[in-house]
């Protein structure tokens, strides 16, 4: 009985074991806990409702929960700038192409780490953990930037970003885990180094390079930092910075938002438009990232 | 702990180094010939390239990251070395003079270096104090929750935000506390307070800063705490059911101690990390009306070194960051280990 009131769900629960003090416990831990969550969820409803309102509705704090004066106006006018698509398609540039350079150096780089033969594995293994604990800085990391010039240049952000020891080590600790028996077999039927990762070790850590690759994907998306110091170039920028510029630095500009003045869409309608069309793409691999995300973080060690 | 498995490292060329020949004049008693010089150092070199043609392949997958590391990582800490230069662009930094230690003395008797250290330990401090308990207590509330679906939808949604990007995120504040239409102050108006330009104010930095960091991490933070819930033997709760305890006793005296292990360990990461604030956050909220309380060590490097091109001041705080880092990390690892017999690396 007891068993089963703990480990199944409420519906099969008997209820006889249930105190009044548990229940009335049960009903404000689950009060709180929605409340919570509808202060998580607030944010993005709001933001929806006010990127769909009419300018006037929102400058004049009647939109507060749903939408008021069903309007387009902000998306037509966000879509329309070029601005946008060239940052849009930036951000896909970069997020493509970097996520590929990530694991086309990480991956193999942590394969052969993981081979116990491999002679000054240990070295070089602590030399890249070794990165984790300390880094340099800002500083000499912009200037060592500015010295390979790679500033203001794509292949810059492409390139410099690219492996981080955590990763390195969670694909290492991965191919490590692999039993040898797989490496074995492979060996007698004459299989070189190269085959023995690309067809035995790639498929089998296929959740840990799908992990990482999906890391190194949302931290593309979203980093904004090094892109703002690096890029000069306005058609380099990627979403972030550009969404930097409109949607933060813009609070105290007052000449850009008088100048977007209209009945139809207004300053924060637009930002509210441009955040909306950002978030999108994250809003839906959303479910896929955070399956891996949470194996992710089982498989980098954090079990207990 | 995410690096536990670092220690990891068992058998394998290194230790057929220290094996043959290395570890050779380290025994306790020494040999009566030792082995010629010219013999070891041969033999290493001939295994080595005996090693190298064997694995030649491993070692071209290998070559990418190793470039990799040293041209993006170790490049520039070599270039830390401008902290004790009197650094110029055109010079470069082997052609820089040096200076002993005139950037730091620079950088100790600057105000505003010293009040970044201030902010930065305060900041740290009040996230411990504040928003470190709260995944804590989210995964307490969400393990109580038995109804499977609503449970797995509130941590769905709960996660979400740690997937959002910081100008995003950023983007909200400034839009819920702007001070004509945002919704804060709207409410805010209606209750008869008078509008706050938050934003502008120092006293408000931290809370907002800290506020809307528990509401984009908790929800994903909790994760490891539900992992360790997760592995609770069940039969502890039967038995205290039978001794008639209640949910909360249960809660208090089962789940939570049996978290104790996984809290002190994060603690000890944290800990580990106390002089590292979210800078790249800091620079998207901040403003120079709240450097005052804003302003940490990452964001006056940011400033004295991108923004305002003295590399060499900046340097020296970048270098003078890392050692703390470095220490603080290093403590961190010993604690653990004394604590838990379990090294966090």
């Amino acid at each position: 009985m007891a068993t089963r009131a703990l480990t199944s769900d409420s519906s099969s629960e008997p209820f006889n074991l249930y105190t009044r003090g548990d229940k009335i416990f049960g009903v404000v831990n689950t009060a709180l806990l929605l409340l919570f969550v509808l202060s998580t969820l607030y944010p993005f409803v709001y933001i929806l409702s006010a990127s769909l309102s009419s300018g006037f509705a929102v400058t004049s704090g009647q939109v507060t929960l749903w939408p008021v004066d069903i309007t387009f106006a902000a998306y037509e006018y966000v879509l329309a700038d070029q601005k946008f698509w060239i940052a849009y398609g930036n951000t896909l540039f970069y997020a493509f192409f970097g996520t590929l350079t990530s694991l086309l150096i990480m991956v193999p780089g942590a394969f052969a780490l993981s081979r116990a033969r491999l002679r000054g594995r240990r070295l070089i293994g602590f030399m890249v953990a070794f990165t984790m604990w300390f880094h340099a800085g800002l500083i000499p990391f912009f200037l060592n930037i500015r010295d390979l010039g790679l500033l203001d240049a794509r292949m810059g952000i492409v390139l410099a970003f690219a492996c981080n020891a955590f990763n390195v080590i969670l694909l290492r600790n991965y191919f490590e885990a692999v039993p040898t028996s797989f490496e074995e077999a492979a060996r007698i039927d004459g299989a070189s180094d190269f085959q023995l990762l690309w067809k035995i070790f790639i498929p089998l850590a296929k959740p840990a390079i799908m992990t990482v690759g999906l890391l190194c994907l949302v931290s593309r998306w979203n980093g904004y930092f090094w892109a703002m110091v690096l890029l000069r170039s306005e058609e380099k920028v990627p979403l972030q910075v550009y969404l930097k510029r409109t949607i933060v630095d813009m609070r105290s500009d007052d000449s850009f938002a008088s100048a977007l003045m209209s009945t139809e869409y207004s300053f924060e309608t637009i930002t509210a438009a441009i955040m909306v069309v950002s978030i999108l793409p994250i809003v839906v691999i959303f479910p896929y990232v955070q399956k891996y995300f949470n194996k992710g973080i089982t498989l980098g060690g954090i079990k207990e | 702990m995410a690096e536990a498995a670092l220690d990891r490292e068992s058998g394998g060329g290194a230790v057929r180094v220290m094996d043959g020949v290395i570890a050779t004049p380290e025994l306790a008693t020494p040999p009566a010939f030792p082995p010629a010089r010219t013999f070891s150092i041969g033999s290493v070199v001939r295994t080595l390239l005996a090693d190298v043609r064997r694995d030649w392949q491993l070692y071209v997958l290998l070559a990418p990251m190793i470039i990799w590391f040293a041209v993006f990582l170790y490049a520039p800490m070599y270039g830390l070395q401008i902290a004790f230069k009197q650094y110029s662009l055109f010079r470069g930094i082997e052609g820089s003079p040096w200076v002993g230690f005139d950037n730091f003395v620079a950088l100790f008797s600057n105000e505003y270096f010293l009040r970044a250290v201030k902010n930065t330990l305060l900041i740290s401090f009040y996230s411990l104090v504040f928003a470190f308990p709260v995944p804590i207590i989210l995964a307490l509330m969400f393990n109580e929750i038995h109804h499977q679906g609503f449970r797995r939808i509130a941590q769905t949604i709960t996660y979400l935000p740690h997937f959002i990007s910081l100008v995003i995120i950023a983007g909200l504040v400034v839009n819920f506390l702007s001070p004509t239409t945002g919704i804060v102050n709207i409410m805010l108006d209606w209750l008869g307070f008078e509008k706050i330009y938050f934003l502008t104010i120092p006293e408000y930095f931290r809370p907002i800063f800290i506020g809307s960091n528990i509401w984009k991490e908790a929800g994903f933070d909790s994760i490891v705490y539900l992992a360790a819930i997760a592995g609770i033997n069940p039969a502890l709760y039967e038995s205290a059911r039978m001794d008639g305890a209640s949910r909360l006793q249960m809660m208090r005296y089962i789940t939570l101690p049996s978290l104790v292990p996984v809290i002190m360990i994060m603690l000890i990461i944290r800990v580990g990390q106390l002089i590292e604030v979210n800078f790249e956050y800091i620079i998207l909220l901040y403003q120079p009306a709240t450097f005052e309380t804003a302003d940490v060590i990452s964001t006056f490097i940011y400033r004295a070194g991108i923004q305002n091109n003295q590399y060499a001041l900046g340097t020296a705080a970048d270098l003078f960051n890392a050692v703390v880092a470095l220490i603080l990390v290093v403590s961190a690892n010993w604690l653990s280990r004394r604590y838990s017999q379990n090294s966090v690396w």
